[in-house]
């Protein structure tokens, strides 16, 4: 599937040859503060959990309006982890942390 | 009025047969309806229908977004309704969207709202310019998504947002306890609401559909039944005919000539509903056979739905007595439809029924039994749909005829009386059992606007069809069959016993005559005898008299005597029998 890279804030890391990689995309509608909200906690938490091993796609639904139906999405912002399998979704603007942890599978590094 | 005239409400027709007549014209344009109902009402059906017919008929192409069935599974399930999916979906007439809500695929972190819902449906409305809008079962978000809060204020914003689109929208809510629908989306859509109904009563099952609120417009609030076949969905506004239907005076044969001399000479009123009673095995069927039969002759049209017999099992005991109905069927006059009364609900009954007549156009129509619909559902529910039933068909001016089983001994039973007060004529077949057997009578109990005939006629099955013939009526009572043939013959026998009597009389007075013209004539001879006997002896005296003078004046002359007077008068004597009888001597 094709997807547009938007980068809200600042760009995002590329993931980085060799590790278990997360593919990460998430789905916004506009630039609204909960998008951009969304995107700061999201490159946070990765920075944070995932270095090295994640890469997000931002995909604005307003200018690819038929995105929206592959991946089932109803509510914005949504998290979409496409791998590892199984798919995973998170909705909302990722502010409680170790929810999206356990939304993407990833224990908290404590 | 004094106001202004307000633009009246304009309204999308859904092409679904009934429901557009009962809200007049279908539903409110550029607004969301609510159908709600429980589980297999027939929602889903309903708002396909609505987008099928919309992109198919009404050039309004339109997107149905199903929250439960993907889009496959809709296509198999109306694809039997010969709805043609994935070829409108390839035509661009209808965009089918399938959202899958999986609860446990979600976590909700944190403040979300559903913009992406909103910018899919309007992708596919955009997409082809969709004037219709299905969202088929949106309250399955509610399942799928935690935050109730979110979910009602976006629903909210939805359907405001669905409206400023233009769109006309039919939204399906599950059917809550005790409320409209389980979420309570009837606070969102408040234009229309429509209620469909699945119950069961006594192991059969009756649809019904129920506009429960409808802003801004007329409509029927009765529950009107609807049905599900293989041409979709079909609403009936049966309930809301008047009596307003014009009558005729035509008059069509009843097939059977003495029964038309019955009634005033000239058969049943065009237009009319007869009923037929009777007991088992009275002639009810076969009344209706001849109905048939010459409605056919005269090469009308007939429907005939049976409750009990298949239409091979009628044909073939009709032609026992001579009615042979299936050079009809082949012709396509007549039409059979046969159905158990317990196949379905009484209100379905009437569903097929109409459906049938709309069809076939018949001028003739023919129920029997409609007795047997009894046992269906309660009395009073059989009477309101009779009631409706005779309502459409006279407003069609269609003949319809019934037949009613009646059982017991008073032959006017309860059934009866149930529907004779909306039939027009009530043919009543009675058997009347005496000296060992049981035979037919038939009488017209009543025929309104028409002078009918009192009189009870026996009612024989023969090889050529139903004769009626005079009963015996006397000082016995009614007689028929062998009773009437014996007292036909008594009398008949009591008739010859008289008439010999008085042949015999006729025979006494006759000789009697003969001897009294022969004794009149011998004492006619006798006199004319004794007259004759008279006239000769006068006669005679006479002669002798003159001789007995002669001779005197002879002698005087010889003896020249003078005393001339002296003895010359005639002897006379007295006979025993005091007759003064004068002789020689």
């Amino acid at each position: 599937m094709e997807a547009t890279e938007e980068r809200p804030s600042s760009t995002a890391p590329e993931a980085e040859p060799g590790g278990e990689s997360q593919i990460l995309r998430l789905y916004i509608a506009g630039q609204t503060p909960r998008s951009i909200a969304a995107f700061a906690n999201l490159k946070r938490i990765c920075e944070e959990h995932l270095a090295g091993r994640y890469r997000i796609e931002v995909i604005d639904l307003v200018q690819n309006p038929k995105l929206a139906a592959g991946d089932q999405i109803l509510a914005v912002p949504t998290l979409v982890r496409r791998l590892p399998e199984p798919v995973r979704k998170i909705i909302g603007d990722l502010s409680n942390t170790d929810r999206v942890l356990v939304g993407l599978d990833v224990r908290p590094a404590r | 009025m004094d106001h202004p005239p307000v633009a009246k409400l304009a309204k999308t027709r859904t092409g679904i047969e009934g429901f557009d007549e009962i809200t007049d014209g279908g539903l409110p344009t550029g607004r969301p309806s609510l159908v709600c109902g429980g589980a297999g009402c027939g929602k889903t059906l309903f708002a396909i229908s609505f987008l099928v017919h919309g992109a198919t008929r009404f050039d309004e192409p339109g997107v149905f977004m199903s929250f439960e069935e993907s889009t496959d599974e809709l296509a198999q399930n109306v694809a039997s309704l010969g709805f043609d999916l994935p070829g409108l979906i390839q035509n661009k007439r209808i965009v089918l969207d399938h959202v899958r809500v999986e609860r446990s695929e979600i976590e909700e972190t944190g403040d979300y709202d559903l913009e992406a819902l909103f910018i899919r449906l309007g992708y596919a409305i955009d997409s082809i310019g969709a004037r219709r809008v299905v969202l088929d079962t949106i309250e399955s978000l509610f399942s799928g998504l935690t935050n109730q809060g979110i979910l009602r204020a976006e629903l909210r914003r939805l359907f405001r947002w669905l409206k400023d689109k233009g769109v006309t929208c039919v939204i399906t809510g599950e059917r809550g306890e005790g409320t409209l629908t389980r979420h309570g989306l009837e606070e969102y859509v408040s234009d229309a609401v429509i209620l469909l109904d699945h119950r069961v009563i006594d192991e059969i099952s009756t649809r019904r559909l129920r506009i429960v609120k409808y802003r801004g417009s007329a409509h029927g609030t009765n529950e009107y039944p609807f049905l599900i076949d293989e041409d979709g969905i079909a609403v009936l506004p049966v309930t809301s005919l008047g009596l307003g239907h014009a009558v005729s005076s035509e008059r069509i044969s009843t097939g059977i000539a003495r029964l038309d001399t019955m009634l005033a000479g000239k058969g049943y009123f065009r237009g009319s509903t007869i009923l037929v009673s009777g007991t088992a095995g009275s002639g009810k069927s076969s009344v209706a056979a001849h109905f048939m039969d010459a409605a056919c002759r005269r090469g009308e049209r007939a429907l005939v739905f049976l409750f009990e017999e298949s239409p091979a099992q009628v044909m073939r005991n009709m032609k026992s007595i001579g009615i042979d109905l299936q050079p009809w069927v082949d012709r396509g006059l007549l039409e059979f439809h046969a159905a158990r009364p317990s196949a379905c609900g009484l209100e379905m009954h009437l569903s097929r029924m109409h459906r049938a007549i709309d069809r076939f156009g018949p001028s003739v129509v023919v129920l029997d039994p409609v007795s047997s619909l009894l046992g269906v559902s309660a009395a009073a529910d059989v009477h309101g749909t009779l009631m409706r039933l005779v309502d459409f068909l006279k407003s069609t001016g269609i003949t319809a005829l019934m037949t009613s089983l009646s059982h017991g001994k008073t032959e006017v039973e309860r059934t009866d009386a149930a529907i004779s007060s909306i039939v027009d004529t009530w043919l009543l077949l009675v058997t009347l059992e005496s000296s060992g057997e049981r035979n037919r009578g038939l009488y017209v109990l009543k025929a309104r606007g028409m002078s009918h005939s009192n009189q009870i006629r026996e009612f024989l099955l023969t090889d050529d069809g139903v004769e009626l013939i005079d009963v015996y009526a006397g000082a016995r009572g009614v007689l028929t069959g062998s009773a009437r043939v014996t007292q036909e013959a008594e009398e008949r026998a009591a008739a010859l016993v008289d008439e010999q009597e008085l042949e015999r009389r006729q025979r006494a007075l006759a000789r009697l005559k003969t001897v009294f013209d022969a004794e009149l004539a011998a004492l006619r001879a006798k006199f004319e005898t004794e007259q004759a006997d008279l006239a000769s002896g006068i006669t005679q005296h006479r002669a002798r008299v003159a001789r007995l003078k002669e001779d005197k004046r002879d002698v005087a002359r010889s003896r020249r005597a003078d005393a001339a007077n002296g003895d010359d008068r005639p002897k006379r004597t007295d006979d025993a029998r005091g007759t003064v009888r004068y002789g020689s001597d």
